[in-house]
């Protein structure tokens, strides 16, 4: 137990450590997703997994917005910040992430391409109200929670008839990430890999509220327990899901009480419901193409698409080969399973989305020493 | 990314939008997710939008936890935009 001293409250959490040994039945295992990737940084950060009786797991989900955006998504920016002309808006994760042939965001810009690193879509429309004669793209990617600053940029340009402003929409939905996880031929009844439970996103719920998860976790029979992000909201809600797994139950409990309620945000909803809408399928990196998993702008706001004012090129995209990647995201491979890993992809020197991005299980693996311990390499 | 930040209101302005303070930072960010924000509240912060509404308690624990997971400065500079 060499983080506890770490913890806010290292007697709760000692606590906390005790019951779940005490309530982890030893004749089970018990592998739990935590989907984001603020909560694996967290177990990371605060070696959770050493706090836990052997027999529970933690696999890390796609829950991090870099991560999943599949490479041909980026090099369509690359491509509308290079071939149109364009001010390409980006937040600042995005920049490394390498693309086909590894061309990057940061490498365009070095060439001379206009790329900006914004920090809201409040800069974004500062750039094009100061730039009008420039067309101005936000390159918005993002889970729940990020995409109302969308809808709502979307809104106030189309009110202050911002001409020059679109958004490359990029959107994706969490519950239907979590359903498309569990109908991989891996987490099938005699598959490579198992999941019990969800551990949910913290501040994606707060946006969307539990109600989402209800379906999924009726569906496939798995518990599902909001977990606030703080290391002891992550232990509280691993008890949770022992427990909900020993009397086989599989609810939607709401450990995050603090933020998330059953409803969410219902005007950042009805924002966002308002300006897009459902795409029939998207494309992840790692999951493939998922059904009703991602959001493009409705057709009463195509003035401000970037995707409608701009023909972006048909192209045949690529991962960096030997990149885990995708089957890391799956939670079917562990980073230290990539043979890149530490030797030729570093956080300095990036080959896969999962190391550029602070929220990647690579790097979160990468900045805690897990590359040296031979449990995990296991 | 994906982090929200808390941040006390200080000034509530038109179309939306407030100025708010975390840690002596000033930043102006848009409350339009977020029906009767007033001045004095604490709200989460996230890409520049208030999210949701917090106590002054939850508001000083959160920032405490992102000093000590070694997130605060992070975020810090991304608002002040020199990240």
């Amino acid at each position: 137990m060499r983080y506890i001293s770490e913890f806010r409250d290292p007697a709760l959490a000692r606590t906390l450590a005790t019951a779940i040994q005490q309530e982890a039945q030893p004749s089970r295992t018990y592998h739990f997703m935590e989907f984001c990737g603020g909560h694996t940084h967290a177990i990371f950060r605060y070696g959770v997994q050493d706090l836990m009786p052997p027999n529970v797991h933690f696999v890390h989900g796609p829950g991090c917005p870099v991560c999943v955006l599949p490479v041909r998504r980026l090099d369509d920016a690359v491509e509308l910040a290079e071939k149109h002309d364009v001010i390409l808006c980006t937040y600042g994760d995005m920049m490394r992430v390498p693309g086909t042939g590894r061309r990057s965001l940061i490498r365009a810009k070095a060439d001379g391409a206009d790329i900006r690193m914004v920090y809201s879509t409040l800069d974004a429309l500062q750039i094009a109200r100061d730039n009008p004669d420039r067309q101005v793209v936000f390159f918005a990617i993002g889970f729940e929670t990020t995409t109302p600053p969308t809808a709502v940029a979307i809104k106030r340009a189309q009110a202050e008839g911002l001409r020059n402003f679109t958004v490359f929409c990029n959107h994706v939905l969490t519950p239907a990430a979590i359903g498309h996880i569990l109908d991989a031929p891996e987490f099938a009844p005699g598959g490579t890999a198992r999941i019990d439970g969800f551990l949910g996103p913290s501040h994606v719920s707060a946006v969307i509220g539990s109600r989402p998860y209800e379906a999924a976790a009726q569906r496939y029979q798995k518990p599902v327990v909001i977990a606030g992000f703080e290391p002891l909201d992550v232990m509280q809600s691993v008890l949770m899901l022992i427990r909900q797994v020993n009397a086989d139950r599989a609810e939607v409990e709401n450990q995050y009480t603090r933020i998330v309620t059953r409803h969410g945000n219902r005007k950042a909803q009805a924002l966002v419901a308002e300006v897009l809408k459902m795409r029939d399928s998207f494309e992840w990196r790692g999951l493939g193409a998922v059904p009703d998993s991602a959001l493009r702008i409705r057709d009463a706001f195509t003035d401000f698409d970037a995707e409608a004012r701009f023909t972006i090129t048909d192209k045949l995209s690529r991962e960096v080969k030997s990149c885990e990647c995708p089957a890391i995201l799956r939670g079917v491979k562990k980073p230290t399973e990539c043979k890149l890993f530490g030797t030729v992809c570093t956080p300095d020197n990036p080959m896969g989305a999962c190391m550029v991005s602070s929220e990647g299980a690579c790097a979160a693996y990468w900045s805690y020493g897990r590359q040296r311990s031979p449990q995990d390499a296991a | 990314m994906c982090l929200a930040i808390p941040a006390k209101v200080l000034r509530v302005e038109p179309d939306d939008m407030a100025l708010v303070s975390v840690e002596n930072v000033k930043k102006r960010i848009s409350t339009a997710l977020l029906d009767g924000v007033k001045p004095g509240d604490y709200v989460l912060v996230h890409v520049g939008y208030a999210l949701h509404q917090l106590s002054e308690e939850e508001a000083a624990r959160t920032l405490s936890l992102m000093a000590e997971a070694g997130v605060l400065q992070e975020e810090l500079a991304e608002i002040r935009g020199d990240a």
